[in-house]
């Protein structure tokens, strides 16, 4: 940056800006309170520089509705607590910027997982069962190893690969943003399909290919893709979607011919 | 770190031939030999000499959480989400369990155990700026300071980032400034050089913390609408490296803020970011005074870190006293004199009382608003609990805390729902909080030295003579003060006694016990000169027989590869 530069930061962030008002159309329903029903209410508030959802959500709730419900744990887009339809698509709430939407928001939960309550819906009961379903943990070859001894080498390149896909924060939204889940209520998503992938490349598992057949290999899996790929467009982390799911199903199309 | 690669961490591993690392801000080649190829590769990181930090790429935490969350379902281990332990059942010398309210429901569960463990992070959000997650609220540490039984150790040995992005408080990483980011002030000149020549921006943590807030002090920070600020740039690192290297930074500034780190300068205050103190527990795990209360990670004062923390150690000591503590725990489990006949009284007892504040709460005429309390405490521990701490600020905090915590037992609910219930769950939090921002107040206020994160403005140097000693705080009833003791340390028993650290000053009175011991360690390791490490380490400091008896052997690495007799 310029001296100038220095200069227009410094005023820019002093001078007093006209901020917008802004208005949040926002979903609410409490489940567990048998006198509410599903409405939509709208809440004011004026912008302030650097204004996230995260943020916004706070001065509702504390200066206007200690009622709200949703969800923040890290605010920081790596926890993967926040996703919710903004302006009906799926995404973070912590990491969206008031100054990126227009001044009328609409707010709601994310469709498919259950709710809990206005914002915050139960991802967590639902990529538990889902991680139950596909064994989505590390089979591992071969009997416990000696923690005494040095570990098993590996590839630093194939480590690399596996990082990739282990970086989704199971936020839900490729699984609220997808078609065949509006369908389908046992699919596994493009979360599940990714983490059988992630598994699949990571040499210190001993599956095989018609392991995860069994698991995946049919329509509540990789079969009821329907190659529409929103997963891929929403995903926060930017994880290859698509790439991935194109992969497992060339795998388990090549099982699904000798069977 | 061996049985996280072996359950599925993605630790990256050391490629064989030369690579380009940068140390301080010099490009530098390094050559790891053939052997290495593919072993999980260490890093510098946070200001340590030997490069010691396992990784992966620029995600460790989380795929160290990730790993262990898959095991947990490979193994059954059911996880009740949505739960959060309100208070602990004792009977003032021993825990039972603890009392969990179903933060859907509202509804108040009792689990009853042989022992119990508290791993529910820091206390990072009794400060209004903080690096930390919106669930640190310390709620944990918190039950087991209500005991009146159970002590907390060091709780104003508070530790502050740097390079927290302004205001949000959103962390951006050391490596920035190690990889050669520069500190710039309201004039776009670098500061850090006037006050540390030697390290600059590479100085530790809390000098680089002291040294913006000092340099703010002078008039030299830049105004915004919320308060003062300085500059992090690292437009000289060019967009390859930050795009690549710096990923998770340049995320940050375009989702957070909307700027771009190739072009512009990061606005950065510090912030807090790690709470060193804790429910003290001894090498076990266990709370030396509350039997069957075990604690570990940052909720714990296991006495890993003191009154600093280097970067790195804490999800390491996450990992590691998981193994370590809770090998203990089934140890203590198993053993037959830890049989209990619950005393289903006090159990019924505890649910009662505390089914009755919340009761209070909802159908309580009370006029105070939590969260109004709330920002006021995170008000006072931010402007004057923080990084300078001066004896009237400390005495004003604690001051104003009582005063707080007194209207805090008086709040009133707008919504009064038992279920979901975020205004509820605001009261009932404040009012434990501000007895853990009491603890770190009054503490700071007692202990008139400087020692680590802790700084006093009054008291600058360190005072081994009368300080060398751990805090521990208990809490009374419905005092409003903690009541705090003092544990001194053994000198005679220490490997390193107390010299100067290798940062900030060589300011500071010695403890008269530190020449002897001093002299004593110097002396062993002259006798001792030529043999093995093992050997001078058993003499110095034996801690071997502490462990639990599996992880008791040595380790091969890899220039001490294990014979195949030794591997037996
Ligand atoms: C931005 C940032 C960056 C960091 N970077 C590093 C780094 O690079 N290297 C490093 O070593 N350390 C780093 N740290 C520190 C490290 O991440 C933490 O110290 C560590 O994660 C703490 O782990 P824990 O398991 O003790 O607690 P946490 O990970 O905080 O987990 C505590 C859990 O307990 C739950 N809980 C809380 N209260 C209750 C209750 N009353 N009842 C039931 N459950 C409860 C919480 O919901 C949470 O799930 C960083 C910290 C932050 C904030």
């Amino acid at each position: 940056m310029t001296d100038t530069a220095v200069q227009a930061a410094h005023t820019a962030d002093a001078a007093p800006v006209a901020h917008r008002r802004l208005r949040f159309n926002i979903l609410r329903y409490n489940p567990q309170d048998t006198g509410s029903v599903p409405r939509m209410q709208t809440y004011e508030l004026e912008e302030a520089d650097g204004m996230t959802l995260f943020i916004a959500l706070n001065e509702i709730k504390e200066k206007q509705d200690p009622s709200l419900q949703y969800d923040f744990v890290c605010r920081a887009g790596i926890c993967g607590s926040c996703g919710m339809l903004i302006n009906g698509r799926p995404t973070l709430a912590c990491r969206t910027l008031t100054k990126n939407l227009d001044a009328e928001i609409t707010l709601a939960p994310l469709p498919f997982f259950e709710l809990i309550g206005d914002l915050s819906v139960d991802t967590g009961k639902w990529m538990r069962g889902m991680s139950e379903r596909l064994e989505g943990w590390l089979h591992a070859k071969g009997p416990e190893p000696d923690l005494r001894r040095l570990e098993e080498r590996m590839d630093p390149a194939v480590a690399d690969q596996v990082y990739e896909l282990d970086r989704c924060i199971e936020c839900g939204c490729c699984v609220a943003g997808c078609g065949t889940a509006r369908m389908r209520e046992d699919f596994v998503g493009a979360v599940g399909l990714n983490r059988v992938a992630r598994f699949k490349i990571d040499p210190r598992d001993r599956r095989s290919d018609e392991d995860y057949y069994e698991v995946i290999g049919d329509d509540d899996g990789v079969f009821g893709c329907m190659s529409m790929l929103a997963c891929h467009d929403v995903c926060p982390k930017n994880l290859p979607l698509a790439t991935q799911i194109a992969f497992m199903r060339r795998k388990m199309v090549a099982i699904g011919w000798k069977k | 770190m061996r049985e996280l690669a072996a359950w599925g961490v993605p630790w990256s591993r050391i490629q064989q031939g030369d690579r380009e690392v940068i140390i301080n801000s010099q490009k530098v080649t390094i050559t790891e030999r053939a052997e290495a190829q593919g072993l999980v590769a260490q890093r510098d990181f946070g200001g340590t000499k030997k490069w010691r930090t396992c990784y992966v790429s620029d995600g460790t935490g989380h795929a160290m959480l990730q790993t262990v969350s898959d095991q947990a379902i490979g193994a059954s281990i059911p996880v009740h989400e949505r739960t959060e332990a309100i208070a602990l059942i004792h009977d003032g010398s021993r825990c039972y369990g603890a009392i969990v309210r179903n933060l859907i429901t509202g509804e108040l569960v009792a689990y009853v155990a042989k022992a119990t463990a508290i791993a529910t992070g820091g206390a990072g959000r009794i400060y209004r700026v903080t690096t930390n997650a919106v669930i640190c609220e310390g709620i944990g540490t918190a039950i087991a300071l209500e005991t009146g039984v159970a002590t907390l150790g060091n709780m104003e040995a508070v530790q502050f980032h740097p390079t927290g992005i302004f205001p949000a408080g959103i962390l951006v990483t050391e490596g920035c400034r190690g990889d050669g980011g520069l500190l710039r002030d309201v004039d776009g000149h670098r500061f850090m050089p006037d006050y540390e020549p030697e390290k600059k921006e590479l100085a530790s943590r809390d000098v680089v913390s002291r040294r913006m807030e000092e340099h703010i002090g002078k008039g030299k920070g830049v105004q915004s609408r919320f308060g003062e600020h300085l500059w992090l740039d690292i437009t000289l690192l060019g967009e390859r490296h930050i795009k690549h290297n710096l990923r998770e930074v340049y995320e940050i500034c375009q989702h957070f803020m909307g700027v771009d780190p190739v072009k512009d300068w990061i606005p950065v205050r510090p912030a807090q970011h790690y709470t060193m103190g804790g429910v003290r527990t001894d090498h076990t795990g266990e709370s030396a005074t509350l039997k069957g209360l075990f604690a570990a990670g940052e909720a714990a004062c296991w006495d890993m870190h003191g009154f600093n923390r280097l970067g790195g150690n804490s999800v390491a000591e996450t990992v590691v006293a998981g193994m370590i503590v809770g090998e203990f725990i089934a140890d203590y489990c198993d053993r037959p004199e830890n049989e209990v006949d619950v005393p289903m009284g006090l159990v019924h007892g505890f649910l009662r009382t505390e089914q009755a504040k919340i009761d209070a709460l909802i159908n309580g005429r009370g006029s105070e608003s939590g969260d109004a309390i709330r920002q006021r405490m995170q008000e006072i521990m931010t402007s004057k609990v923080g990084i300078f701490r001066r004896g009237e600020d400390l005495a004003s905090a604690v001051e104003e805390l009582q005063q707080l915590l007194v209207k805090s037992r008086n709040i009133g609910l707008r919504y009064k729902v038992r279920g979901a219930n975020p205004e509820l769950v605001t009261a009932y939090r404040v009012q434990k909080m501000l007895k853990l921002a009491l603890c770190v107040a009054y503490g700071a206020h007692t202990r008139t030295e400087s020692r680590g994160a802790h700084f006093r403005q009054d008291f600058p140097r360190r005072n081994d003579a009368e300080w060398l000693k751990r805090t521990l705080a208990t809490w009374k009833g419905d005092d409003t003060l903690p009541t705090l003791a003092y544990e001194p340390l053994d000198i005679g028993r220490m490997e390193l006694p107390p010299g100067w650290r290798g940062y900030g000053a060589k300011d500071y009175i010695d403890h008269p016990d530190t020449p002897k011991r001093a002299a004593e360690v110097e002396a062993l390791k002259q006798q001792l000169a030529g043999q093995s490490r093992f050997a001078v380490q058993e003499a110095l400091l034996p801690y071997a027989a502490k462990l639990p008896k599996s992880l008791q052997g040595r380790n091969e690495r890899i220039d001490e590869m294990f014979t195949n007799e030794a591997a037996k």
